[in-house]
């Protein structure tokens, strides 16, 4: 015998079903009104430093059909590469935000600010990215992954670095389509399969 | 609170895979291809936090809080407690935790639901609170009924309610679901197997606490929720902002 690790195991994932807007997003749900504050709406208020971008995009699955009840959590930092919470950081920038797949179109736009680069472990910045969560009915754990901007310099990027098939480099980064405008598909599986990270 | 060092690796054991072809849509929701793993950093190491002042005076009271405390739901009124960890067993405090579920009947308020159980007037199906300093929270609400799902040819959802959590970080963000002790289409359901390790579900299982409950008003169920830790260690490097 030996001495005992008394380490707890973290609860088990299980999925967010079809359902999850009542919860997250309740005016999407059809239930307005339900909280006096519905939270995360936004990811920034009026003030908030630096450029404004909006980021279109779906959620596809396998059969390239983009789904209609995704729904998403954003993370990022300010402008400056500060997050809520740290010394510096913007006021008004909470940084979090939840969006959904129209449920028409399962198209998403998510409205923020271009995020600042934030220090690696380690040394070093990683490139200006935003961080998301991705649940949905058929979805067993969150699936987390990065949305880079190709109009940044992403060369020095730790996490973009250890991705050894280059070409899948590309499904983590957002095309610009217009000033302030970005596009960034999400595709679960397939032919140009996102990378998913486990971090 | 001492959220220092990163966050300890996620083991993917206790999770469901992504891919469980008995839960059909998995089958083209689940990536293919490996996750990229990648040691913590500032993006997953802080998170949102969210204050009291947010919350209504209902906000955990699913019994009252869609009427505004006009009329209470029907159904077997419930406490649902427990607290949040983290696998070092420290409490997390401060944290929200958002819950929805489906009415005694087995029917989500939800434009997507069409179940031909009916809708309770006064039951909207969702709460969410804040953790005190021990990581304590509670919810009233009815007890979901079961419900039945297109999947197989005759699927149905043990009684659950979804369960969201935070924690401190954006990567320890959790979405859940407690079932009820004794519920035996606990072991019928393909979303409950989903998860491999019969130990980890059985934690998924809420058992009825009598300590808990009030006598003439509710019964109680206890679910504590474990969330990832964090390495503790005095040999590393302080990121630098942190
Ligand atoms: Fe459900």
């Amino acid at each position: 015998m030996v001495q005992k690790l008394d380490y707890l195991v973290e609860t088990a994932s299980q999925t967010a079903g079809p359902y999850v807007h009542i919860g997250l997003m309740p005016t999407y749900a059809g239930n307005a009104g339900y909280y006096d504050e519905e939270i995360a709406t936004s990811p920034i208020a009026d003030g908030a430093k630096g450029e404004v971008i909006e980021i279109v995009g779906s959620v596809f699955d396998g059969t390239g059909w983009a789904l209609r009840d995704a729904l998403l959590e954003s993370w990022q930092p300010d402008a400056a590469g500060k997050f809520a919470g740290q010394e510096g950081a913007d006021p008004a920038v909470t940084g979090h935000c939840r969006f959904a797949a129209d449920a028409d179109s399962g198209e998403f736009t998510l409205r923020t600010v271009k995020p600042g680069q934030v220090p690696a472990r380690g040394g070093g910045f990683s490139a200006p990215h935003i961080s998301l969560w991705i649940c949905a009915r058929g979805i067993n754990i969150g699936l987390q992954t990065r949305i880079y901007f190709e109009d940044e310099d992403n060369s020095t990027d730790p996490l973009l670095a250890r991705i050894e098939q280059r070409p899948r480099v590309d499904t983590l980064i957002a095309k610009k389509t217009a000033d302030g405008k970005y596009r960034f598909d999400i595709r679960l599986q397939g032919e140009g399969e996102t990378v998913f990270l486990d971090i | 609170m001492t959220d220092l060092g990163p966050l300890i690796p996620r083991n993917r054991e206790a999770h469901p895979p992504a891919y469980d072809p008995a839960y059909k849509t998995t089958v083209s929701r689940s990536p293919n291809l490996p996750l990229l793993s990648m040691e913590s950093g500032l993006s997953e190491e802080t998170g949102p936090t969210f204050g009291h002042n947010k919350l209504g005076a209902l906000d955990n009271n699913l019994i009252l809080n869609w009427t505004k405390g006009a009329a209470p739901a029907v159904g077997e009124r419930i406490l649902m407690h427990g607290r949040v960890l983290d696998e070092n067993g420290r409490a997390v405090p401060n944290t929200l935790i958002e819950i929805w579920q489906a009415n005694a009947g087995g029917r989500y308020r939800h434009k997507k639901d069409g179940y031909l159980a009916p809708l309770d007037p006064n039951f909207g199906g969702c709460g969410r609170t804040i953790t005190d300093e021990n990581g304590g929270y509670q919810f009233l609400t009815v007890r979901p009924g079961a419900y039945p799902w297109p999947n197989r040819g005759n699927d149905w959802r043990p009684m659950h309610i979804h369960i969201s959590v935070y924690g401190h970080s954006f990567g320890q963000r959790l979405i859940t679901q407690m079932y009820f002790e004794g519920d035996p289409l606990i072991n019928l359901c393909p979303i409950a197997a989903t998860i491999k390790n019969r130990s980890q579900l059985d934690r998924l299982v809420a058992p009825l606490d009598m300590s808990a409950s009030r006598p003439l008003d509710f019964l109680a169920y206890k679910f504590d929720i474990v969330l990832r830790g964090r390495r503790q260690t005095m040999f590393e490097n302080k990121l630098e902002g942190m």
